[in-house]
């Protein structure tokens, strides 16, 4: 593994995802990490008892998923840049202490390691419960890797996303990718773009906490540097007192949703390929990605015009994008390994431009690209 | 006007508080800042954590970090806090429900770990913002909202599991005993390590009348009153006996390492006699 003591690991590696993870997580400055253990995900938290003291960071291994989550919101709003890794069982705990680092806009990173009732089985079920799992009205960002390398960054994406927008982000990693070993390039220390929250620029007396154009994300100060602020899940005012009347809910959780749905453009990321003049578009995230480009290189080799469309951002939903393809293709052809979830908010978005037709598998096991490509000829007749 | 000598401790504009009249829950706040007023403890750098109910809304009112609103999961908080920032002062305020129904495993796993921060336990004895519910902490035979015929359980002995679990300050006081309750709080806050100090105090409104017959501050007190007994009296006691009753005073003041993470590098790690060294 070379220098543990270095927080970058610049270079070619040939190296698991869920290590690629953790390697992500400290180039982009993570310095707290808590999980629970929990297959399969555990080389991230195994990999992170290794790692973290080695760059000076704080190592928990918690008494179990509640006590992750919220340790994570304790240790940002101390100012650490905190991550916990956990998979779909154990993700279920983490939701009271999402929907608080919603409420309370609290920057934090969680990995999600889907995995199949109980077996390791790879799978794609928990696309609905990281979006709509936490109570409250909220949105979610949530990010699908498909690689080792895109594990990497996307780590890092989370991290900046998180710090900038004050709200926990989610890696929807899969069995599938975190359990692979493949090349991973780690560029140089200054070649890796970081974001850091916004502190305050004035004084503690004139400081309104919870203050911030409608929209926009409030500075952030560290617990101890004398702001003394009160962070609440409960309705609070610009001030952060527990206030209860329609206006300061409306006006605070407008605002706390507004600030992702207004900067969509900035957070969500797709890979668009041969679409131009595609009449058949696939729609995929995460793994699936990966048979799914197979089958349509393997589709124009036949002559027929297949595209792809590779949601990198999955929560908010690529609904311009989405609608493009809708526009510019003569059908869309959903492709997922679960029962059918996400299909549903693409034939939502691109129902109103062309058909949808969904190829799903749900036995804990990644689709082939000749069944993918099988579903391309079906559709076309 | 002069103003309460604990005044500049509290959140601008935070007052009336929304306790009822003669909730200890508002007593416990001036207890702590008393103590805190009298160790000169540093408010910037003071992190108070509730978590949900009516103890919970204690540190609301300081006007120091708070964090506030989930309900059991205020020692995760403090371990996420007190890890990444060792130089900050964590105080957890947690009502029975918080500390020994929904959040008693954290309970343990700090005390175990001799996390460095104080918890003062409020025990009303009853869940009191929702409706005065039975809690693990409720005597037996008692009538509560969801036990009408009377509580069937058998309470936790709270200091007593904190002492299992390893908590190295542990005292138990009532709110009908002040001046010890304070000294107490004090000493948890001195202390290096897990300290745990569980003050025993009344809800009229919802534990009062339901399982006393009486919604007056002061006779509840004088029921905790008739039922408190010293540890030397309940050494002489049969356990059947002391559930029915609060033992008071200070349980254990020991000194042992406090937890910087569960993997550290270049930790001394000078081990007990008698320890086997793993093959």
């Amino acid at each position: 593994m070379g220098d543990i003591q270095k927080r970058v690991l610049t270079g070619t590696h040939f190296m698991l995802g869920n290590h690629a993870v953790v390697e992500g997580a400290l180039a982009a400055g993570c310095n707290f990490f808590a999980g629970y253990p929990i297959t399969p995900a555990n080389e991230i938290s195994q990999h992170m008892g290794l790692r973290m003291p080695s760059v000076g960071g704080t190592f928990l291994q918690a008494e179990d998923e509640l006590c992750s989550i919220f340790a994570l919101s304790g240790a940002a709003l101390a100012g650490a840049k905190a991550m916990t890794a956990t998979a779909s069982a154990g993700f279920n705990y983490m939701q009271e202490g999402l929907g608080y680092a919603v409420a309370a806009e609290i920057p934090i990173v969680v990995v999600d390691v889907m995995r199949c009732r109980g077996e390791n089985y790879a799978t794609q079920s928990d696309v609905m419960q990281l979006r709509w799992g936490a109570s409250g009205d909220h949105e979610m960002i949530v990010l699908a890797p498909a690689s080792v390398q895109e594990l990497f960054d996307f780590t890092i994406r989370a991290f900046n996303l998180a710090e900038k927008y004050r709200t926990p982000v989610i890696v929807m990693s899969e069995t599938t990718i975190a359990l692979m070993r493949e090349k991973l390039v780690i560029p140089k220390p200054d070649e890796i773009e970081i974001f850091n929250r916004k502190k305050p620029d004035v004084p503690p007396d004139q400081f309104m906490p919870f203050r911030a154009e409608m929209n926009e994300v409030p500075p952030l100060p560290d617990f101890g540097e004398g702001y003394r602020i009160l962070h609440s899940l409960n309705p609070h005012d610009e001030m952060g007192w527990i206030a209860w009347n329609p206006q300061v809910f409306d006006t605070l959780y407008q605002r706390i949703t507004g600030k992702i749905t207004a900067n969509y453009d900035d957070i969500v990321r797709v890979d668009e390929y041969f679409l131009d003049d595609a009449e058949i578009a696939l729609v995929v995230y995460g793994s699936e990605s990966r048979p799914a480009r197979e089958a349509m290189q393997s589709a124009r080799r036949e002559g027929i015009k297949a595209g792809l469309l590779k949601l990198n951002t999955i929560w908010p939903v690529p609904e311009k994008q989405l609608a493009k393809v809708a526009r510019q293709a003569d059908r869309v052809l959903a492709v997922e390994m679960n029962i059918g979830k996400y299909a549903g908010e693409i034939e939502r978005v691109c129902c109103g431009g062309c058909p949808v037709s969904r190829i799903t598998k749900n036995s804990g096991q990644i689709h082939s690209s000749s069944e993918i490509y099988q579903a391309i000829r079906e559709s076309l007749n | 006007m002069k103003k309460h000598r604990l005044w500049k401790y509290l959140r601008d504009g935070s007052l009336p508080h929304f306790f009822c009249s003669g909730c200890g829950a508002a007593q416990i706040l001036n207890f702590f800042l008393t103590a805190a007023d009298q160790i000169s403890l540093d408010f910037d750098k003071l992190v108070g954590i509730g978590g949900v109910g009516c103890t919970a809304r204690i540190p609301v009112y300081m006007k120091a970090e708070v964090l506030h609103g989930v309900h059991g999961r205020t020692l995760p908080w403090a371990t996420g806090i007190k890890l990444h920032n060792p130089d900050l002062k964590v105080v957890i305020f947690a009502g029975d429900g918080d500390a020994a129904a929904i959040g008693g495993n954290h309970l343990i796993h700090a005390a175990r770990r001799n996390l460095d921060v104080t918890m003062i336990v409020a025990n009303n004895l009853t869940f009191g913002m929702t409706g005065g519910q039975m809690a693990p902490t409720t005597p037996p035979t008692v009538k509560t909202a969801t036990t009408p015929y009377g509580n069937q359980e058998t309470p936790f002995d709270l200091c007593k599991l904190a002492v299992t679990s390893g908590a190295t300050f542990v005292a138990r006081w009532t709110t009908q005993k002040p001046k010890r309750a304070i000294e107490s709080i004090k000493k948890g806050l001195l202390h290096k390590g897990f300290s745990f100090v569980e003050i025993v105090c009344q809800c009229p409104t919802n534990f009062g009348r339901k399982a006393l017959s009486t919604d007056d501050a002061i006779e509840c007190l004088e029921w905790i009153k008739e039922n408190s007994i010293t540890i030397r009296q309940a050494a002489e006691m049969s356990p059947e006996t002391l559930a029915y009753r609060f033992v008071l005073g200070e349980f254990v003041e020991a000194s042992r390492p406090v937890f910087t993470g569960s993997s550290v590098l270049n930790r001394s790690g000078s081990r007990e006699p008698g320890f086997v060294e793993p093959p």
